[in-house]
């Protein structure tokens, strides 16, 4: 804060400090290099690497199914989504024909991960601004989903789920049932979480306004997803660039107006209602069939390279891997995480904004560190 | 930066291992049109059809690199998206190749065109690939010359296509920015040259990603090792190597 008469005594300097990367909210090990003055921040400097595990160059010394597992251990707590890009890279790469059911069981499962993606972000958000009732609120509709996964997989957090060429195994009998009643309870849930925060006066001061994005700037930076959307950018890869039974499903976009931390969190408040929605067709429609297409014994794409990209829950999840034709490691494999390339906006969206607004920001913008440092 | 002179110590053995074949400059030659079994349909066209092998010359030991992508030519019968003919006329000689490969169209474009390319592509109408989804490298060490791909992919929010855009690298060479064209490039070029080395000129701050700032030489290319950690892996992955070597012999005797 600038006084008309600066006394000597009370002179404010630029403070330079660093907030984590043990900080609770950083949701991980991030470390920010916040320059302040007083409680404002004239610039951010995010350090990232803490948790990089050479998954890509790892990957590049594993087979092709081998590699489904360590995409899990990126986005640790969307590891379905993670699963669904890769193997739909390879089946691109490689050509190969996934049956009609094996993709509606993907849909549903990719969009069950978003809702529970989405149920933790909701309640670290607003715990990070002080609503400690949404946490558990959050944490114990996402106990559900988590059930739903170990009766499909028998894992709850690394899923390992899919399989280059379909899936591994079918549903399990009066699963679609118990996945049906999950989207009642969650629908009727909702309405709780938006008594508790969107009209709670505490939690509007705390993020109205704060952090504006226009969109061409949304864009020019390369943020992805929930935010993008947010700064009402119509661009979602399930619509643009439809993958697994996505071109059949009927759901809606949600846009935000004004791109600020309100509108991020009504935009993927929207998003559970329109998952919810894509998830009941894809359980009624589930057409009958083989759920494996038909796949060499030995995975070894033509030489060749190819990107593709899924609308993962925290953005556009893309995957760039190229073969050699000889080998059965991709010679080279490229993961394009969407938290990294959100995680770059931050500076931006910081600048001008108070200490315990970072803590929001963070938030908001959805970040999983494991995917950031891969 | 002083990593600089161990990738290069390294290099002339790297170099010299691969065959005969090498000007692999000009991708595989078999350029010839693949014969189409179905004419027609871009999805038939899509379709790979699996290499014949690479030209003869069986390889004494099994894990020689290959020497560069296929960069597959499209089939005479695909009509070419009109963004690739727009970058073709409007900057005559930047453009060395378009490749099409599994529904993917790539343009390999001079490196010292890179950034021009790139803004052509965001700027002119019917291209306007305003948003950079991913930006990195590919590391092909038997080709001798130009070791480095650096790779685009670069998206339209308003007329929703895509496009891929290449441009090959020598070792030391420095590639223009493309910060200035989408500043979403900061961090990725940040990680191609954390993880590949290649450096990038008008840069605003170019430091390591992902690794720590000492960390000595970088990962993500091909002769780096894969195994660790150690004190002198850190230090010198090199000589970490040839420790390791001198170790397991030590053993076998």
């Amino acid at each position: 804060m600038q006084t008309d008469t600066p006394r000597p005594m009370f002179d404010t300097d630029e403070l330079v400090i660093n907030m984590g990367p043990q900080h609770p909210s950083t949701h991980g090990v991030l470390r920010l290099i916040l320059k302040l003055d007083g409680e404002r921040v004239l610039d951010c400097d995010p350090v990232i690497g803490y948790l990089h595990r050479g998954i890509e160059k790892l990957s590049e010394n594993r087979d092709y199914t081998q590699i489904v597992l360590l995409t899990d251990r990126m986005d640790y707590v969307a590891a379905a989504t993670n699963n669904l890009g890769y193997v739909e890279t390879i089946e691109k790469l490689y050509s190969i024909e996934v049956p009609r059911r094996a993709r509606y069981i993907r849909t549903i499962l990719s969009e069950l991960q978003r809702v529970a993606s989405h149920l933790l972000w909701l309640g670290t958000h607003a715990a990070d601004l002080g609503a400690l009732t949404v946490l558990l609120y959050g944490l114990r509709e996402r106990e559900l989903v988590l059930d739903l996964f170990e009766e499909y997989c028998g894992a709850r957090l690394t899923y390992n789920t899919m399989r280059i060429g379909g899936q591994p195994v079918d549903v399990p009998p009066g699963w679609d049932k118990k996945v049906l009643a999950f989207c009642d309870v969650q629908e009727q849930k909702l309405p709780e979480y938006e008594q508790l925060l969107t009209s709670n006066r505490i939690f509007m001061e705390r993020t109205k306004d704060i952090g504006i994005i226009t969109a061409a700037d949304a864009i020019a930076v390369g943020l992805c997803g929930p935010p993008l959307r947010a700064s009402g950018v119509y661009r979602d890869v399930r619509k643009d660039e439809p993958y697994a039974a996505f071109d059949e499903m009927e759901f809606d976009v949600p846009l935000g107006v004004r791109g600020d931390t309100y509108d991020r969190y009504l935009v993927r408040l929207e998003e559970f209602r329109q998952s919810i929605r894509i998830i009941r067709q894809a359980v009624q429609g589930i057409p009958e069939g083989p759920i494996m297409g038909k796949v060499p014994r030995l995975i070894k794409p033509p030489a060749g390279e190819t990107y593709h990209a899924i609308e993962a829950p925290k953005g556009e999840l893309g995957y760039f891997v190229v073969s050699d034709g000889k080998s059965v490691s991709p010679y080279r494999f490229r993961v394009r995480p969407p938290s990294f390339c959100n995680l770059q906006a931050l500076p931006k969206l910081v600048k001008g904004h108070l200490v315990a607004d970072v803590v929001a920001l963070i938030g908001t913008i959805d970040i999983v560190l494991g995917e950031v440092d891969r | 930066m002083s990593e600089a002179p161990k990738p290069a110590a390294e290099n002339p053995e790297s170099s010299g291992t691969p065959k005969p074949e090498a000007p692999a400059a000009a991708p595989m030659p078999p350029a010839a049109p693949r014969p189409e079994p179905k004419s027609g349909a871009a999805a038939a066209a899509s379709k790979p059809q699996p290499k014949a092998a690479a030209p003869g010359s069986p390889k004494p030991e099994a894990k020689a690199a290959p020497p560069g992508p296929p960069d597959q030519a499209p089939p005479a019968d695909l009509p070419v998206p009109a963004y690739v003919t727009a970058l073709q006329s409007g900057l005559a000689g930047a453009v060395e190749h378009v490749s099409f490969w599994v529904g993917d169209w790539t343009v390999i474009v001079t490196a010292a065109r890179f950034a021009e390319a790139c803004t052509f592509l965001r700027d002119t109408p019917g291209c306007q690939f305003d948003y950079l989804s991913d930006l990195t490298a590919v590391d092909w060490p038997a080709r001798a010359e130009k070791r480095f791909d650096l790779v685009a992919s670069l998206y339209s929010t308003t007329l929703r296509q895509r496009v891929r855009v290449k441009a090959r690298l020598a070792e030391a060479e420095t590639v223009p920015s493309v910060t200035g064209v989408w500043p979403a490039a900061n961090w990725l070029e940040r990680e191609v040259f954390d993880m590949f080395g290649v450096t990038f000129s008008g840069h605003p701050n170019l430091r390591r990603m992902l690794m720590p700032f000492d960390w000595q030489g970088h990962p993500q290319r091909k002769d780096y090792p894969l195994e660790g950690p150690g004190e002198l892996l850190m230090e010198s992955p090199q000589d970490w190597l040839k420790a390791r070597q001198a170790a397991v012999e030590a053993d076998s005797e």
